[in-house]
């Protein structure tokens, strides 16, 4: 099947720093994939790069073959995300931050479908006010709205629920299943919470000092390297990477 | 790639929804203005009785400092809604949607057109009715006069936004002095002859120096060089050029080293 996403040999460092070291992987359609690493592993650096805020100094980042150093526009058109660290603006109110945003994805019948995202995250009560009255957890909700807004086929998820109640969290993730199953979206989905992951993800992928030390299916994962769960094997690979590395 | 009409005017809808929840930003865009035309209209008046009544300060100055004024608002309409994007920490949510730059700036300066013609409106209601200047008095030059401060005001604001851009939000101040530190140049409220030569070569290479000898000229019954106003406009056009060069490259530069990315600090450089 062909790819969503298909990730060659990027690379970034910040002066001499290694932030991402030449890693490749790849989202196909209906596909989760976890993005999984101890803080400073190089999974947000990563992710800018596939939204194409941050320049990779090399390899190459294709959506659905379209190459996004030379294709941006079109290629960004087809992908869409949210992170905890960059809630919508806070002084426009939900409604009118998803008709802007609906807008620059060139989404057509914006307000329908300005409302059925709404509909979807359960924002109706909050349709009007100012997304920096929210809760935290309903800024999560208004921001994976405005990621629904374009139908995106690859959807790039920085700890989606990370704010957000344990009751919350699990509509949500079912939200998101449902969207993956559904169509032919491939999700880039990152977490520290490694119930979350093992529940949602099809496929991890382990990342250490910008390099993939680890990958498979988050259910068989932790046995094939000796430990139980997959938080036992995180703890690993965040204190241990090297030996991992020797595998 | 080609311009999107739909995320330009995504900018400028957004810039309409902020100034239309918040009366603290309907305020600036005609109130400081409009007590500037006050201000300026009575000290015209008062100069009118004492200096020389023969001599009409009202379109001299007045319409001097209108003008100038017209100048900082659009500078300050496209600053301003790029600092939106400051203050809200939204370059990430921006800039990794299908928007290029050029739609940005783009929609920054339609934007600024927008609240700019707002503050106009109030300034010119104010010095006719209550001071009697009519914009008819500089005739038909009274619209290359302001399309020449118009294109001026927009590449300072751009070259502004970018400089921010670059230096991170504590920059901010760099921004609001600006039109402060070319108004000894651009000879607002005395010819330029009246400087020193080093500060006359600075002079002629802004263009707000050539409209406000026009001005002067007109009022002044005296000869006044189409010539000259066209080389202002051109002068102009060139300064919007490099300073859209110049936010293009301070963004691209941004996308390099990560201040994109990184832009919520407090100080990055």
């Amino acid at each position: 099947m062909a790819e969503i996403l298909s990730v060659k040999e990027l690379a970034k460092s910040y002066g001499k720093t290694v932030a991402v070291d030449g890693i490749s992987f790849a989202v196909r359609p209906n596909e989760i994939v976890g993005l999984l690493g101890p803080n400073g592993a190089g999974k947000t650096t990563t992710i800018s790069m596939l939204l194409g805020i941050l320049e990779p100094d090399a390899g190459n980042i294709y959506m659905e073959g379209l190459n996004l150093r030379t294709d941006r526009s079109r290629a960004i058109s087809r992908t869409s995300f949210t992170a905890v660290y960059t809630p919508l603006p806070g002084n426009l109110t939900v409604r009118e931050n998803l008709s802007v945003f609906a807008s620059l994805y060139g989404v057509k019948d914006i307000q329908n479908r300005v409302d059925e995202v709404i509909e979807q995250f359960d924002l109706e009560a909050f349709r009007n006010k100012k997304c920096g009255l929210l809760s935290s957890g309903e800024q999560t909700r208004a921001g994976l709205a405005k990621a629904m807004l374009n139908k995106p086929h690859l959807l790039l998820l920085d700890e989606p629920t990370a704010s957000l109640d344990p009751s919350t969290a699990d509509l949500i993730r079912a939200k998101i299943r449902e969207f993956a199953k559904s169509g032919t979206s491939g999700i880039l989905w990152t977490s520290h919470n490694m119930y979350e992951v093992t529940d949602v993800c099809d496929r991890v992928l382990f990342l250490s000092h910008g390099k993939i030390l680890l990958k498979g299916d988050p259910k068989t994962l932790p046995r094939e390297h000796g430990k139980k769960t997959l938080e036992e094997l995180f703890i690993k690979v965040a204190r241990e990477p090297l030996k991992l590395e020797a595998l | 790639m080609k311009i999107s009409i739909n995320r330009t005017f995504a900018i400028v809808i957004r810039q309409f929804y902020l100034i239309r929840g918040s009366f603290a930003r309907v305020f600036p865009l005609f109130a400081w203005a409009g007590i500037d035309m006050v201000l300026w209209g009575f000290l015209t008046r008062y100069l009118n009785d004492i200096v020389s009544p023969e001599f009409d300060f009202v379109p001299a100055l007045l319409g001097a400092v209108l003008l100038w004024d017209f100048f900082i608002r659009i500078m300050q309409g496209v600053t301003m809604a790029f600092f939106e994007d400051v203050w809200s920490n939204n370059f990430i949510n921006m800039f990794a949607t299908p928007l290029l730059t050029s739609e940005y700036v783009l929609g920054l300066v339609l934007s600024s057109i927008c609240t700019s013609m707002i503050g106009l409106a109030v300034m010119l209601v104010i010095v006719t009715v209550f001071f009697k200047l009519s914009i008819f008095v500089y005739g038909l030059m009274a619209i290359p006069f302001i399309l020449v401060l118009f294109l001026f005001g927009i590449s300072i604001g751009i070259f502004g936004s970018a400089l921010v851009l670059h230096f991170g939000p504590a920059s901010e101040w760099f921004i609001w002095p600006i039109p402060a530190l070319i108004s000894p140049f651009a000879g607002v409220l005395y010819p330029i002859a009246t400087l020193p030569e080093w500060m006359q070569f600075i002079a002629r290479l802004l263009p707000p120096s050539y409209v406000f000898e026009g001005l002067r000229a007109i009022v002044l019954g005296k000869q006044f060089s189409g010539a000259a106003l066209v080389w202002g406009a051109a002068l102009a056009v060139v300064y919007i050029f490099l300073a859209y060069s110049f936010f293009v490259s301070i963004y691209k530069n941004s996308l390099r080293t990560g201040l994109l990315v990184r832009y919520s600090a407090e100080s990055l450089n």
